[in-house]
């Protein structure tokens, strides 16, 4: 099943300022009951958007000031558990990229696996986004998966490390699965032989 | 030629991989896969959708236990969407040939609680798990970690998953522990010193004295929280302790083969002078009771410390971080958390709820009642550990102290099941998260071990356990 495919990207960012934003406030667990992969969005960041009684909070999500395909997040973003079901509902929300000075592991596994690019930038970097979306909350970011490389509206750029068999991938919006299922041969024989 | 050194871990590894081409991850061959319900819905459906079999079933085995009720098990479960997702466990399996071991089953319980009781978890074998918990299979000298779904759909569909190998960090912890520390002690000391990134993209080998004096079960409650550092999985080196807790299960390899197997498991070890991409170490005999006072299992102190203060924090960029997670748990930096009242004891998680927890809780509150401000829910991790808890009188004991011996599941540990803490309480609690609402919506999490749970829930309060017997 191929993915959505990623080159080019120029979008408004939403800033969340907050270190080690763990998977548990991205997606609580409660909201991890559906059988398919689609809905999640509604409820991303959940317990930060909603009070108890489904009102709005004083929340970056629901402030119309900010908006656009690019998350910008703290160190250490997507810690705890590895419900992929976090990646998901970030996508299902319509963002495609999530900036970070750091990820975890396994959140960055699931995001590539589902067409959402983690870009991981320096934090003197991080910290200038954050500066530039304050300045400007329209100000645009250009992320080029091609070039690796993310720019700033003043021109200021960094460019950014992935391995070159995601990057494939997303380019060409090819799954894991298919790579592997191309080798079921290979791996019936090592099982017999092992 | 000279030989190449290699660690445990390098070893493992390297035994396990179908293919490895430049730039391409590793295509790793997986020993055994677990399954539960929640992270696996999708990923059958990937393989219907691609009209792919189950590569070979006779490797994967099936629990529910998320989001399981933990009383009225044998009552088809209240919450609709949770008792469609164990239906759609059921459903899935009978359709792809996997073995489940559902609810009511004797050997139901928290996935990770039952592979290793029952034998399927072994040592040199490649573990995974979509739940990132499964690092615990590694106290047997294996490699386990968790995946996410798309990969629970590879390893179902190919009996491999894509991935890179991670560096390698040697935790060597050595000296003797001192009365009333307990391996829940010891991770949760490591983990305030590395803090809650402080191994990501590593994989951990446990070593040292402190690690090998440890029962088998005390070495899952250690390996269990190796990605609460972020590290990909944590594994400890097999020994006689490990042989002797596999033989016999129900599973595990039989009579000759047994002991052919113990042979080759004998060689499961780092060589002599083997280079790790980092190590660490430290002095067991510095560790005391501990509890975590924040929102990440970094932000742990002993017992007896005051909470740092803003400006003890090493890195100043943590600041905003550092306050909002004091707010969220009503503390005030720099002040004492013994003394601390709190609401609710759960004793339980794949992390501390295997017989041997259950015993030292009991060795705690035998003859004593729980303070009255506090419930306790003690919720055994399998069906096998409830049945031995009962053999034993544990339930007895815990019965005459006020605590509720509940029936096997994940319980209260992701707030995801019946079993939440209300808003604003507090629980003190053996699990492994304390990430704002992990235990329901607003809930307050003090991590500890089940020793100094036990002792709060005597007194009511966060309690030093050593203060309260004589019995170490």
């Amino acid at each position: 099943m191929s993915k959505e495919k990623f080159i080019t990207l120029k979008s408004s960012a939403v800033p969340l300022p907050i270190e080690n934003i763990d998977t548990d406030q991205i997606i609580p667990a409660r909201f991890l009951k559906a059988t398919t992969r689609e809905g999640f969005g509604e409820n991303l960041f959940r317990d930060w958007r909603y009070n108890s009684d489904d009102s709005p909070k004083d929340f970056v999500l629901n402030d119309s000031t900010y908006s656009g395909k690019i998350l910008v997040g703290g160190k250490n973003f997507g810690c705890g558990s590895s419900r992929e079901h976090a990646a998901w509902s970030i996508y299902d929300y319509g963002f495609r990229v999530v900036i970070s000075s750091f990820f975890a592991d396994i959140f960055k596994n699931n995001a590539l696996n589902n067409a959402l690019l983690p870009i991981q930038v320096s934090d003197d970097f991080l910290k200038k986004i954050f500066a530039s979306i304050k300045k400007n909350p329209s100000t645009q970011i250009v992320v080029d998966l091609s070039q690796q490389k993310v720019t700033l509206e003043d021109g200021s750029s960094e460019s950014f490390e992935i391995n070159a068999y995601k990057k494939t991938c997303l380019i060409n919006g090819y799954d894991d699965i298919d790579y592997l299922l191309s080798l079921r041969d290979e791996i019936k024989h090592f099982e017999l032989t092992h | 030629m000279i030989q190449h050194r290699k660690t445990l871990f390098d070893k493992i590894w390297d035994a396990h991989v179908v293919k490895s081409s430049e730039g391409y991850p590793d295509a790793l061959y997986i020993d055994r896969h677990f399954i539960h319900e929640v992270t696996s819905p999708q990923a059958f459906d990937g393989l219907r959708k691609r009209n792919v079999k189950v590569f070979n079933p006779t490797r994967t085995t099936a629990t529910a236990d998320h989001n399981v009720p933990t009383i009225d098990q044998h009552l088809p479960i209240k919450e609709a969407l949770s008792r469609h997702q164990v239906e759609t466990l059921r459903k899935n399996c009978k359709e792809f040939g996997v073995d489940l071991y559902d609810l009511g089953h004797p050997y139901q319980g928290i996935v990770h609680i039952i592979g290793p009781e029952l034998g399927l978890t072994l040592p040199g074998m490649t573990i995974v798990c979509g739940d990132s918990h499964t690092s615990t299979h590694g106290a047997f000298g294996n490699i386990s970690f968790g995946i996410g779904t798309s990969e629970v759909e590879q390893v179902l569909g190919t009996q491999c998953v894509l991935q890179y190998r991670p560096k390698t960090m040697l935790i060597e912890i050595n000296g003797k522990l001192s009365k009333g520390v307990v391996a829940k002690d010891i991770i949760l000391y490591v983990i305030s010193k590395l803090s809650a990134s402080g191994a990501t993209g590593y994989f951990v080998e446990y070593a040292g004295e402190a690690i090998r004096n440890l029962s088998m079960e005390a070495r899952m409650t250690i390996c269990n929280m190796s990605i609460e550092m972020g590290a990909r999985g944590g594994l400890i080196a097999p020994d006689e302790t490990t042989f002797k807790y596999i033989k016999g299960r129900r599973f595990s390899p039989q009579g000759e083969t047994f002991e052919r197997l113990v042979e080759q498991w004998q060689q499961l070890k780092s060589d002599e002078g083997a280079q790790y991409d980092r190590v660490e170490r430290f002095d067991g005999s510095d560790i005391a009771p501990m509890i975590t006072y924040g929102t990440n299992p970094g932000m742990g102190i002993k017992v007896t410390d005051r909470i740092p203060t803003v400006n003890e924090l090493k890195d100043i960029s943590e600041q905003t971080s550092f306050t909002k997670s004091l707010d969220y748990m009503g503390l005030e930096q720099g002040s004492a958390i013994l003394g601390k009242p709190v609401d609710y004891v759960f004793i339980g998680s794949c992390t501390n709820a295997r017989i041997e927890d259950l015993r030292m809780v009991a060795s705690i509150v035998k003859g004593k009642k729980k303070a009255s401000n506090v419930e306790v829910w003690v919720v055994p991790g399998s069906k096998q550990v409830e049945n031995q808890a009962r053999e034993e009188g544990l339930d007895k004991i815990f019965e005459a102290a006020g605590f509720q011996l509940r029936q096997p599941g994940c319980s209260a540990c992701l707030g995801m099941n019946e079993d939440k803490i209300p808003a604003g309480k507090y629980c003190i609690s053996t699990s492994n998260r304390n990430f704002e609402g992990r235990q329901g919506p607003k809930s307050r999490t003090f991590l500890a071990s089940p020793l100094s749970a036990a002792a709060a829930a005597i007194t009511g309060k966060v309690t030093d356990v050593r203060e309260l017997t004589d019995s170490f």
